[in-house]
């Protein structure tokens, strides 16, 4: 096992993330969580269970909500990452300032990956029901538990979005 | 409430501020956006990367370490065994000096380190880590309470060694410690009860499950220190605990805290923090180890329960005597889970005038993972069985279990514990209790296969404490706030930026908080029971009103009054020529040399010598929760209709914090009723550690209803007649859901979690018991 790990194969890959071509190598079994943290500096996407349960590491990935403590670095050549930075790059955004309002940001650790799965299910649900942003947002634990918080800010950027024709 | 509180601050009506307002959360825009820096996301661009070497068995003795293999391993700088520590093995602990740095000769826990490894990155560690050859003999572990008090059981703590337990009786045994609350004659109350209800209940092992793992970075500085950082409840027993162990000055040991991602109490005390210290002093280099959430899993728990318990009632509802049985299940080492034991059992019999308590309390020590404190501390366990009891008293009786409940219930300023060390009421419950039954809508028939409980529970909150602090008023009007508390997510930060905001006239925007840095932050004792908005609050407020003296002082010699005629008020002082700004009046006194004010402020709160818990609670958290169920007798499933939790926090500092705190302790309280369980297998091995096997309550989970409230009266010892909260919520959980469902199926259900395979079981016996 000491060889494999001495010549320890490394892959070159290049990708859109937040929409700027980026190129960067490293070890074939390095997952898009950990390359979006240590190869490419970008640490506000949380490794929390790193299995796919927590909702922490949530990115989209041409456009659809991942996990990415589950999908490969290497896989990602050709494709396009959007992480929590990129939305938050013009400052505040609606979603963001009504978690706030509504009290939904305790400790803080799991709300990006609750943000980037709302936006995703804002993306193709505009007007989703508390039922469909339950079953939706599932697949993001929030320990402190403020998921009714959250839920009430999707709820709210979403008649804001509707009503403004964003 | 001491006097030492009390001396203070109530009373203030700051009807123009921002106390009592749903101020957003300090801090809040850098969590939304993805910025907030996380211990995981601080940079150490040359740490060696850390990891451990266990061995897949829960109890077994060393035999011998061979490094060789991953000492000669791609990347890897060092490999630390026991033989590389000093002689004996460096222990620490809080109550007890008896966890060692890693595995001293024997593996006392699935999980605990034999080695530790420090390579350039995390792959090559673990690789190396794997590499360790163990040589090792299994030992018949106690993994369960009957296990460890069965009369041959192995041992966890080697009564022979010197260094362990040397002078304690016990230490023949796996009791750690005992306790004994009693007041009253049992025999005299039982044989005046009309009915008396016997049962014995279990309360599963469970995790704190902080969405942010664990992590520990150690860096050795220039001058022959350890900066350490870490998202820790305690920086400042962190320091004291790692200088002890390596021989260090307070000067040469620095705990950096990031606010942590969650703690519920599983980051309070260290773990892994020395094993990773004694790799930095021995490579010279920052070592850096970030765990998963299932590795957290395998370091910090609650303590599981077997409880025992006879109540008796008169044919009114009057509960005549209360008597149990209690032992809390501790990991290998002690940890604080003998305080769990002891401030559980301390209010075991609840908040409720009862003539005769007898509670016997043990902390056994298994060959688990060591159990440490968590929200609610030792409470839920006893109370999930005294409030069962209570229900089934009530019912047994035809008598309605809310009356019977404010029957008993003791008013502001009666014992609730009776005998050498007696315990008051210190707020108005029964309005609490009122409060929730109307929320509820507890009067109103029910449908079919609906059940509602009620259930009631009081938590003593640090029963002593210090908090200092510093609060600096700069020339322009700005301020910064010193003050040691961790800011894990009851937002803390936003607390104390409101005072200062208040008591000095600056706007929210112009405050700082400094929190996190023992370097720079005053000494504070510990983030833990509810008590920074207390204790911290208080300190705080102290320091601002220290500021605003010297602002009177200096401003009175500047204009040439005397100090007498000037008096300050929250934001401003008031002088002979009127209300002048606060910040416009320190301006004014500082002159052209500009500077500032510099304000100190401490709260400091002795113990009681002799004290079961070393002294009185500073205040008591209550709380009432009522839960409605539907039921499906054919598959056990249920439904949380209505969940309502109402708590009495004396004032409410920041609505929507109390709000958020109140729902999340409630949905966790719920958790812990239906979901939550760690489950070990015959080797002491941890079965279902991390997320895909450990359910913690999701969006799908929250009931359909959930409902929070409070109790306002001023009345608390904090600034403005506050209270400490947040853990009142899941005190009582478990029997509120368990009642309900009792009552919607008709089967009293006495062990935890209560799944729906259990409650399809317990139907069914139920059903069958009533046809034979």
């Amino acid at each position: 096992m000491d060889a494999r790990f001495a010549a320890e194969s490394q892959v070159t890959v290049t990708t859109t993330v937040n929409g700027e071509l980026r190129t960067f190598t490293a070890p074939a079994h390095r997952t898009l969580l950990d390359a979006l943290r240590n190869e490419l500096g970008l640490t506000g996407t949380k490794s929390s269970c790193t299995e796919g349960e927590c909702g922490a590491c949530t990115v989209l990935l041409d456009g659809k909500a991942v996990n990415s403590c589950l999908v490969l670095a290497a896989e990602m050549d050709g494709h396009e990452v959007v992480t929590i930075e990129s939305v938050s790059r013009d400052g505040v955004t609606d979603l963001q300032e009504a978690l706030l309002k509504e009290g939904a940001v305790q400790c803080g650790f799991c709300i990006p990956g609750q943000v980037m799965s709302a936006e995703y299910l804002l993306s193709h649900t505009p007007e989703p029901t508390v039922e469909e942003i339950r079953s939706a947002m599932s697949g993001n634990l929030c320990r402190c538990a403020s998921y009714n918080r959250i839920v009430n800010a999707i709820l709210a950027t979403s008649k804001k979005r509707v009503s403004t024709g964003e | 409430m001491s006097d030492a509180l009390r001396s203070q601050n109530n009373g203030i009506s700051l009807e123009n501020g921002v106390i009592g307002t749903r101020t957003q959360r300090y801090g809040g825009i850098e969590r939304v956006t993805g910025a907030q820096k996380y211990v995981a996301d601080l940079d150490f661009p040359d740490a060696l990367q850390v990891a451990v070497v266990t061995i897949p068995v829960g109890c077994a003795d060393i035999l011998a370490v061979d490094t060789s293999a991953a000492q000669a391993m791609p990347g890897v700088v060092a490999v630390l065994t026991a033989a590389d520590l000093p002689s004996p093995m460096p222990r620490f602990g809080v109550s007890h000096k008896d966890r060692p740095v890693m595995a001293d000769g024997r593996v006392n826990f699935y999980g605990e380190p034999v080695a530790a490894v420090a390579a350039q990155t995390k792959e090559q560690a673990e690789a190396a880590a794997r590499a360790v050859l163990v040589e090792y003999r299994e030992l018949p572990g106690v993994y369960t309470l009957d296990a460890a008090l069965a009369p041959d059981a192995h041992l966890v703590q080697d009564p022979s060694d010197p260094t362990v337990r040397p002078k304690d009786a016990l230490r023949e045994s796996n009791v750690l410690e005992g306790q004994t609350i009693a007041w009253g004659d049992v025999a005299e109350q039982e044989a005046r009860a009309a009915l008396i209800v016997e049962d014995s209940y279990t309360y599963p092992m469970m995790t704190q499950f902080p969405i942010e793992p664990l992590g520990f970075v150690v860096e050795p500085t220039d001058t022959g220190g350890l900066d350490i950082y870490c998202p820790v409840q305690h920086p400042f027993l962190l320091q004291r605990i790692v200088a002890d162990l390596v021989g260090l000055p307070l000067t040469r040991v620095r705990v950096v805290a990031p606010d942590p991602g969650g703690g519920f109490g599983g980051k309070q005390i260290p773990k892994l923090e020395p094993l990773v210290a004694f790799l930095a002093l021995k490579t010279g280099r920052t070592c850096r180890m970030m765990l998963n959430l299932a590795e957290t899993t395998e370091s910090i728990r609650r303590a599981g329960s077997q409880v025992h318990a006879r109540t008796g009632f008169s044919a009114e509802g009057d509960i005549l005597f209360h008597q149990v049985e209690i032992d809390y299940q501790l990991g290998a080492y002690a940890d604080v889970a003998p305080r769990v034991m002891t401030k559980g059992s301390y209010v075991g019999a609840g908040p409720y005038r009862i003539p005769a308590v007898l509670i016997e309390a043990r902390a056994v020590l298994t060959n688990t993972t060591v159990s440490t404190a968590m929200r609610g501390y030792g409470c839920p366990q006893i109370s999930w069985a005294t409030e069962s009891q209570i229900t089934d008293g009530a019912r047994r009786l035809g008598l309605d279990p809310a009356r019977v409940r404010l029957r008993n219930l003791v008013e502001k300023g009666e014992d609730f514990v009776q005998g050498e060390y007696p315990a008051q009421a210190d707020g108005e419950w029964k309005e609490v209790v009122e409060k929730a039954m109307q929320l509820a809508h507890w009067d109103e028939p029910l449908p079919e296969r609906h059940g509602r409980g009620i259930a009631m529970a009081i938590k003593s909150s640090a029963t002593s404490g210090l908090s200092q602090s510093l609060v600096r008023l700069l020339f322009d009007g700005g301020a910064l706030v010193y003050a040691g508390t961790s800011d894990m997510g009851q937002g803390a930060r936003t607390i104390w930026a409101q005072t200062v905001s208040d008591e000095l006239g600056v706007p929210l925007d112009q405050v700082v908080v400094v929190s996190g840095d023992t370097d720079i932050v005053p000494f504070d004792l510990q983030t833990s029971a509810s008590r920074s908005t207390v204790f911290m609050g208080t300190a705080v407020l102290r320091a601002c009103r220290d500021v605003r003296r010297q602002v009177r002082e200096m401003y009175a010699e500047r204009i040439g009054v005397q100090p007498e005629e000037v008096r300050d008020e929250p934001g401003l002082l008031v002088t002979p020529d009127g209300p002048v700004p606060l910040t416009a009046a320190a301006r004014t006194a500082l002159g052209p040399l500009r500077g500032e004010f510099l304000g100190q402020g401490t709260c400091r709160l002795e113990g009681r010598k002799g004290h079961p818990l070393g002294g009185d609670a500073s205040f008591y958290e209550f709380n009432c929760s009522i839960t409605e169920v539907e039921v499906d007798p054919g598959t056990g499933q249920f439904v949380l209709v209505r969940h309502v939790t109402v708590c009495d926090v004396g004032t409410e500092l920041n609505p929507i914090q109390v709000t958020a705190q109140d729902e999340g302790g409630a949905i966790m309280g719920i958790g812990q009723a239906i979901m939550e369980q760690l489950v070990y297998d015959d080797h002491g091995r941890l079965l279902n550690a991390g997320a895909v096997d450990y359910r913690v309550p999701t969006y799908r989970d929250v009931p359909l209803d959930l409902c929070t409230g409070s109790i306002e009266n001023h009345d608390g010892p904090g600034p403005y007649g506050s209270k400490g909260m947040s853990e009142g919520p899941l005190l009582c959980t478990g029997a509120a859901v368990g009642t309900a469902i009792a009552e919607a199926t008709g089967a009293k259900i006495t062990d935890l979690p209560l799944t729906p395979e259990r409650v399809w079981k317990e139907t069914r016996s139920a059903a069958q018991a009533m046809t034979r």
